[in-house]
């Protein structure tokens, strides 16, 4: 069961003139959940973007499963089965809830409305407002759509980037759920700010500072280190 | 657009109920050429000015698409609708080999027609790929990089034009179901109009449909709006943004053609007047907007030729006044929507 299914090797990242990611090096475990800890500007969402192919990769190794994939473009390694949900909303505002969700269906089968049935259990406010334009949602409904659109595809691994992010708390908890039921089904790596958030669904935990991975736990012992968390990540 | 005191007005004349005033509003200014001229007089014109502005719609469409929708501006539209009206103008020299042409049946002369659209579709779409596979690519999301390099590229079409097919004017000749007119009660109908705005009304009916209905539509639509989120998603939007900008240089050398057999004649620089009226209909229409760029081609088709008829001179004019208007009225357009 908990063979691995992503690695990053020693890998360079750069956005402009920054070397944002200093050889970062990780392995995934597949089931559970894996979160990025760290500060703002640790390389957290660099490294999901670089595993996406949308930040270029200047040196290093990542692969999934067997397969490298460093170089690959980003659409390519969303068909080899990385789901990718980015920061701020990741959703197409000026299309339906509808059209949102065709647009994420990469195949259109039997088991892809399988799994849209699911979606609607897990969040049945979407199937309320199917014909609706996606921008007029709430907040806490955009991140589920935001969610929700990319559950409709057979995932090995699902990036999902502080998720969290603007959500009155309530709306967190209820995200935390959420997760909690999905990371039944895949994989996921999680970017997450939000310390109870990440406890709430994390099974292991890599925290990252300038660019570089300075510690590996799992979840639940990281969270009775209380000298760890305030080192790294100013809480405790 | 621009701020300031046009802010100051309701956005939308339509949004507090008075829609139907507008409705006379423009009913009125719509007939209002009948005080100066007879009826028969203005529902030929109306024809004429119909098919005119199916032609624009058919330029403004491909415009509407690479300009409204993928936010390029392609200096070198109206190369392609000049490159369209020279196939055109030698495909029918080879139908005319056929006999289709001047001694063809109905069924003969609308065959050449459509092949020859069809043709013309083509070669746009190709010349199309290869400019957007080597100069567009490089300049997405810049615009002046876009004008000055696609600038260049219809500097360059239009003299290949002059070397292939020479610097003179041609006559074009329409195919002869499609010549003369139907008189119907003193109304006499050209059939070449009756037949462009046929076409146009399909035209647009096709881009509509595939745009609002199918999958590729929404995977467009999307990309326009966040290239990332699609990509990410699993599709190669660079592919898919070439398909559309082939689809648009296409329709313009469709139009091309179009406005060829309307004029009777092509000349090297024809895309040029075409091209500022396609323009002047994208931006009446509003941005990306499909629909409004066919209210606003009618619209400029239908005054042209009212004015062209009551004030020769003034015909020209008509078409920046009409925008001026719009755009006073709506900032953005007819269909147009505030980012």
């Amino acid at each position: 069961m908990n063979e691995i299914i992503l690695t990053l090797k020693d890998v360079h990242a750069h956005i402009g003139q920054h070397h944002i990611l200093q050889g970062i090096s990780l392995q995934v475990k597949s089931g559970g959940v894996t979160v990025l800890l760290g500060r703002n500007g640790a390389g957290k969402s660099t490294t999901l973007r670089a595993i996406m192919g949308l930040a270029t990769v200047a040196s290093g190794r990542i692969c999934l499963g067997d397969d490298a994939i460093a170089g690959y473009k980003p659409y390519h390694i969303a068909r080899m089965g990385v789901g990718f949900v980015a920061e701020d909303r990741a959703i197409l505002y000026k299309l339906t809830v509808a059209e949102n969700f065709r647009l994420s269906m990469l195949m259109e089968t039997d088991a892809t409305w399988q799994r849209m049935e699911t979606i609607f259990l897990l969040f049945p406010d979407l199937k309320r407002f199917w014909n609706v334009k996606a921008g007029l949602l709430s907040g806490g409904q955009k991140q589920m759509l935001a969610i929700g659109r990319v559950l409709v595809n057979d995932h090995r691994i699902l990036l999902i980037d502080e998720p969290s992010k603007g959500l009155a708390p309530i709306l967190v908890t209820q995200l935390g759920e959420s997760l909690i039921r999905i990371r039944e089904k895949t994989t996921i790596v999680l970017v997450e700010q939000n310390f109870r958030l990440a406890r709430q669904v994390g099974s292991d935990c890599f925290i990252l500072d300038d660019g570089r991975v300075v510690h590996e736990d799992r979840m639940a012992s990281l969270a009775q280190d209380r000298g760890r968390m305030k080192k790294y990540l100013g809480i405790g | 657009m621009s701020k300031g005191v046009l802010t100051l007005k309701p956005k939308g004349i339509t949004a507090d109920g008075k829609g139907w005033l507008v409705g006379i509003a423009i009913g009125f200014v719509w007939l209002s050429p009948l005080f100066w001229m007879d009826a028969t007089t203005f529902i030929v014109l109306t024809a004429a000015g119909l098919a005119m502005g199916m032609i624009f719609f058919m330029v403004a469409s491909g415009l509407t698409l690479i300009f409204g929708l993928m936010d390029v501006l392609n200096m070198a539209h109206g190369a392609f609708f000049a490159w369209g009206a020279y196939v055109g103008f030698s495909l029918l020299g080879m139908f005319e080999w056929l006999g289709w042409v001047e001694t063809g049946t109905f069924l003969q002369c609308m065959t050449t027609v459509l092949v020859i659209l069809a043709v013309a579709f083509l070669v746009g779409a190709l010349i199309g790929a290869i400019l957007e596979r080597i100069i567009i690519r490089q300049v997405y999301g810049d615009h002046l990089r876009q004008i000055l390099i696609t600038m260049g590229a219809s500097f360059v079409m239009v003299e290949l034009i002059k070397i292939f097919w020479g610097l003179n004017d041609e006559v074009v000749a329409v195919p002869l179901a499609f010549r003369g007119s139907f008189d119907i009660m003193d109304v006499v109908v050209n059939r070449f109009r009756i037949l462009a705005i046929v076409l146009g009304i399909i035209v647009f009916g096709v881009i509509q449909m595939v745009l609002k209905r199918t999958k590729l539509g929404i995977i467009v639509r999307a990309g326009v709006e966040n290239r990332e989120i699609v990509e990410t998603t699993g599709y190669n939007i660079n592919r898919i943004f070439t398909g559309v900008f082939c689809a648009g240089v296409g329709l313009a050398a469709m139009a091309g053609v179009m406005m060829a057999m309307f004029k009777q004649e092509v000349h090297p620089a024809m895309g040029d007047d075409s091209f500022f009226f396609a323009l002047m209909v994208v931006i009446i229409g509003g941005m990306g907007s499909v629909g409004g760029s066919f209210l606003g081609s009618l619209m400029l088709g239908l005054a042209f030729n009212y004015v062209a008829f009551l004030l020769p001179k003034a015909a020209l004019g008509v078409n920046i006044l009409v925008m001026a208007a719009t755009l006073l009225i709506r900032p953005t357009g007819l269909f147009g929507h505030e980012e």
